[in-house]
C-alpha cells in the first residue's frame, strides 16, 4: 500500500515535452508507472516514446484517456496556471515539480484546488515514490525498495540520501515523498502525517525536516496524540546562519523561530528521535521498531 | 530580494499611501541641499539593508543646515552591523501624536497574506511579539476578495477604539499596503510607524519591503533596484551564476546539490569537528561552467584549505557531474585538495571517471567529510 496513489493512478505530464518533462517522464515509464498521456499545447497529435498520446490540454488529456493525475513539469512563469488546468479538468492528484513559483501564485492557488477537493503535491518537489505502485516526479528509481517505511520530507537530495541508506539497510518503502520547500504549498508534513498514519501498509515513518516555519513543531504534536507507530526524524540547517535567507518577520506569527533547536525541541517533547546525522537515522529506527 | 527604505516607500507612494516627501543623497552636500528645499527641520535617515540603524546612531533630527552637514557626514560611511551606509534619506520632520505598527506578510501556515497591526508602533515587532503578543491583531487574507472595507476598518478600530476617523485612514492605508504588496510580489511589507501627527493627519514614515525572488521575471524594473554594494561579493558573484551561496567563516569549501542536502552536509563538518567555509547549493545543472563558477568563487575565499562536493544524483547525473569538476579542475589552478563523494544516477560510471585524476573519491557523506576536515587541516 503507499499514499496518495494505488493501482487505479492513472498519470499525464504537463510540458511532456520539455527537457526536464521528457527525460523524467521517461523514467516515470522505466519505472512502470501508468503514463497514459502528454499535454503540450501545440503538440496535441503527436507521440511520446512511441507510447503516450500528447494533447493539447489537459481536459483532452483526461477525457481521451482517464487520466486522474497530473505532474507538472512547466517553467515557472506557467507553472499555476497548469495547476488550474489540470484541476478544471478533474485531475484529482496534482503533482508540481517547478522550481521557482512566485508565492503569491501559490496563495491564489490553493483555495481554488480546496474548492474542487484536488490534492497538490508540490511545488518545489522532488514528487513521490511508492514502490512497486508508481513514481510521480524526479526521484531516481534506483534507490527505493517496496516495504513498509514512510519517508516525508520538506528536501530533495537530502530526501533520496535518507531513501538509499534505509533501502542499503534493508528497510523497504511503503512510500517516499518530497512536499516541497516553498513557503506554501499543496501538502503539508501535517497532511502527510496523517495519510501515513492511516496507511495499513506504513509501519514506521521517517520525517526529514528544515530550517524554518513551523511545521515540523505541529506535526510532532499531532503524532504525539494520534500516531503509535515508531517515527524518528532528521532536521537539516542547525549550523545556518540565522536571518540569512527568511527575515524573521515570519516567527512573529507563531512566536517560534524556526529554528533547528526549536524543531527538536520540540520534536523530542514529542517523544520523537532527532538523528544527529543523517547515518544515524537507520539506527534510530531498528531502535524504536524493536522497542 | 531587500530593498532599501527610499525604494519601498515608492512603491507605497506609488499605490496611494501617504508617503512625506524626500530624496535620497550620497554626499552631505547634496543632503544639505535636499533639506533646504524641503525646508528644516529634517530627519537624515540611513538607508541601509538592516534592521537597528536608529539604536546605532543611524537616524538623526536635524533642526539646522548646519546638523544636516554634521549628520549626514557622520552617517554616511557608518557601518551597521556589517552594512556600509552609503545613502542617506532626508526627509522633513514631523510631529509625532501616536505611532502605529501595520505589516503583513505570507502565513506558511495559513497560506495566505497575513495582515498584522499594532497600536505598539515605532518599536522592534518581533519585541512586541515577545513581550505582548495580545497587543498584535492578525488577520488572514482570503486572496479571492482582497481585504474587505470591514475588516480593513474593522483592524483600524482595534488600533484607535472608538476613533472612526483615524480608523478609516488606517483601514485605508492597510488596504493600499496590501494593493502594493500583491502588485509587488512582496514577501513581507510594513510601515513601522504609521503615524498620526497632532491634526490627525495619517503618515506613513517608515516603509520596509521584501520582494519575491521568485517573481523577479514579472517585475522588469526590480533588478534596478538591487543594491549590488550591499552584498558580500561573493554572495553577488554566486547569484550571478544563478548559484545558492551563503559565505561563512570555515575552511572547508563545500558544493552540493541541493539545499536540504547543503545545509545537512554543512551540519556534518560541524559534527566532525570541522567548519564549513560556505554553504553552496549548485542545483539540478551539472554544466561545467556552473562548476567552474562555483569553484572560483569559493577558491575566492583564502581561508578555504580543502573542498568537498557532495552530490546525490536525481536530476542531475553523477558522470555529468564528474566531467563537470574534472572539466572545472583542468580549466581553473586549484591548489587544495578537493573531495568528491558521488552517488546516485550513473555512480559507477562518475566513480569510473574521478579514478582517472588526482580527486579524492569517497562513497559515503560522512567519509567525504572526514577526509575534507582531516586535508583541511594537514593544509592549513
Amino acid at each position: 500500500m503507499a499514499i496518495f496513489v494505488n493501482q487505479d493512478t492513472r498519470v499525464l505530464v504537463q510540458g511532456i515535452t520539455g527537457r526536464d518533462g521528457s527525460f523524467h517522464s521517461k523514467g516515470m515509464l522505466d519505472y512502470g508507472t501508468k503514463l497514459v498521456a502528454g499535454v503540450t499545447p501545440g503538440k496535441g497529435g503527436q507521440t511520446f516514446e512511441g507510447q503516450v498520446p500528447v494533447f493539447d490540454t489537459v481536459a483532452d488529456a483526461v477525457s481521451e484517456t482517464g487520466a486522474n493525475t497530473s505532474v507538472i513539469f512547466v517553467p515557472p512563469p506557467f507553472a499555476s496556471g497548469a495547476i488550474y488546468e489540470a484541476a478544471d479538468a478533474g485531475v484529482e492528484l496534482i503533482v508540481c515539480i517547478t522550481e521557482g513559483v512566485p508565492t503569491l501564485d501559490m496563495v491564489k492557488v490553493m483555495p481554488y484546488l480546496r474548492e474542487r477537493g484536488v490534492r497538490l503535491i508540490g511545488p518545489n518537489c522532488p514528487g513521490l515514490l511508492a514502490p512497486g505502485i508508481a513514481k510521480l516526479g524526479i526521484m531516481p528509481a534506483s534507490i527505493v525498495a517496496p516495504g513498509k517505511v514512510g519517508l516525508v520530507s520538506r528536501s530533495g537530495t537530502l530526501t533520496y540520501e535518507v531513501v538509499w541508506q534505509l533501502t542499503s539497510a534493508g528497510l523497504g518503502q511503503s512510500t517516499c515523498l518530497g512536499i516541497g520547500g516553498d513557503p506554501v504549498i499543496g501538502t503539508t508534513f501535517m497532511d502527510a502525517v496523517e495519510a501515513f498514519a492511516a496507511d495499513p501498509g506504513t509501519e514506521a515513518l521517517v520525517l526529514i525536516g528544515e530550517i524554518g516555519g513551523d511545521a515540523e513543531e505541529t506535526a510532532a504534536a499531532y503524532i504525539q496524540e494520534h500516531v503509535d507507530m515508531p517515527v524518528v526524524s532528521f532536521i537539516a540547517g542547525r549550523t545556518a546562519p540565522p536571518g540569512k535567507r527568511m527575515g524573521h518577520a515570519g516567527a512573529i506569527i507563531t512566536g517560534g523561530s524556526g529554528t533547528a533547536a526549536d524543531k527538536t525541541k520540540a520534536l523530542e517533547a514529542a517523544g520523537i528521535p532527532v538523528a544527529p546525522r543523517a547515518v544515524d537515522i537507520v539506527p534510530l529506527l531498528r531502535e524504536r521498531q524493536g522497542a | 530580494m531587500n530593498i532599501h527604505e527610499y525604494q519601498g516607500r515608492d512603491v507605497l507612494r506609488a499605490h496611494g499611501l501617504p508617503v512625506p516627501p524626500g530624496q535620497v543623497a550620497e554626499t552631505a552636500a547634496r543632503a544639505e541641499a535636499i533639506a533646504r528645499e524641503l525646508g528644516l527641520p529634517v530627519m537624515v535617515k540611513a538607508q541601509v539593508l538592516t534592521g537597528g540603524r536608529g539604536k546605532a546612531g543611524g537616524v538623526k533630527f536635524c533642526a539646522s543646515l548646519e546638523d544636516v552637514t554634521t549628520h549626514a557626514g557622520n552617517i554616511l560611511g557608518m557601518d551597521i552591523k556589517g552594512h556600509t551606509v552609503r545613502k542617506v534619506l532626508v526627509t522633513p520632520a514631523v510631529d509625532i501624536a501616536e505611532e502605529y505598527y501595520l505589516g503583513m506578510l505570507i502565513d506558511r501556515r495559513s497560506g495566505q497574506v497575513h495582515v498584522m497591526a499594532s497600536a505598539e508602533g515605532g518599536v522592534e515587532i518581533e519585541q512586541v511579539a515577545a513581550d505582548t503578543p495580545e497587543l498584535i491583531h492578525h488577520l488572514d487574507v482570503d486572496p479571492r476578495f482582497g481585504l474587505l472595507d470591514h475588516q480593513a476598518l474593522g483592524l483600524g478600530l482595534k488600533l484607535c477604539p472608538g476613533e472612526v476617523k483615524k480608523a478609516r485612514q488606517i483601514g485605508a492605508a492597510l488596504q493600499k499596503l496590501h494593493a502594493a504588496f500583491v502588485d509587488a510580489d512582496a514577501s513581507l511589507a510594513e510601515i513601522n510607524p504609521f503615524i498620526f501627527t497632532p491634526d490627525g493627519e495619517g503618515l506613513a514614515i517608515d516603509a520596509k519591503v521584501n520582494l519575491d525572488d521568485n517573481a523577479l521575471f514579472r517585475h522588469p524594473e526590480y533588478p534596478e533596484m538591487r543594491d549590488r554594494l550591499a552584498e558580500d561579493p561573493s554572495e553577488r558573484q554566486a547569484r550571478e551564476a544563478d548559484l545558492s551561496f551563503v559565505k561563512l567563516s570555515g575552511n572547508v569549501g563545500c558544493l552540493v546539490n541541493g539545499a536540504g542536502l547543503a545545509m545537512a552536509t554543512m551540519d556534518l563538518v560541524k559534527h566532525y569537528g570541522g567548519e564549513p567555509a560556505n554553504f553552496l547549493d549548485i542545483g539540478g545543472s551539472s554544466n561545467p561552467e556552473k562548476v567552474v563558477n562555483a569553484l572560483r568563487i569559493i577558491l575566492d575565499d583564502s581561508e578555504v584549505k580543502a573542498i568537498l562536493f557532495n552530490i546525490f544524483g536525481g536530476i542531475t547525473r553523477c558522470d555529468d557531474v564528474a566531467q563537470g569538476i574534472i572539466q572545472a579542475a583542468e580549466q581553473i589552478d586549484i591548489d587544495v585538495p578537493i573531495v568528491v563523494r558521488l552517488t546516485g544516477t550513473n555512480e559507477e560510471e562518475a566513480r569510473e571517471l574521478l579514478a582517472r585524476t588526482d580527486l579524492v573519491a569517497a562513497t559515503t557523506m560522512d567519509e567525504a567529510v572526514q577526509k575534507a576536515i582531516e586535508l583541511a587541516g594537514t593544509a592549513a
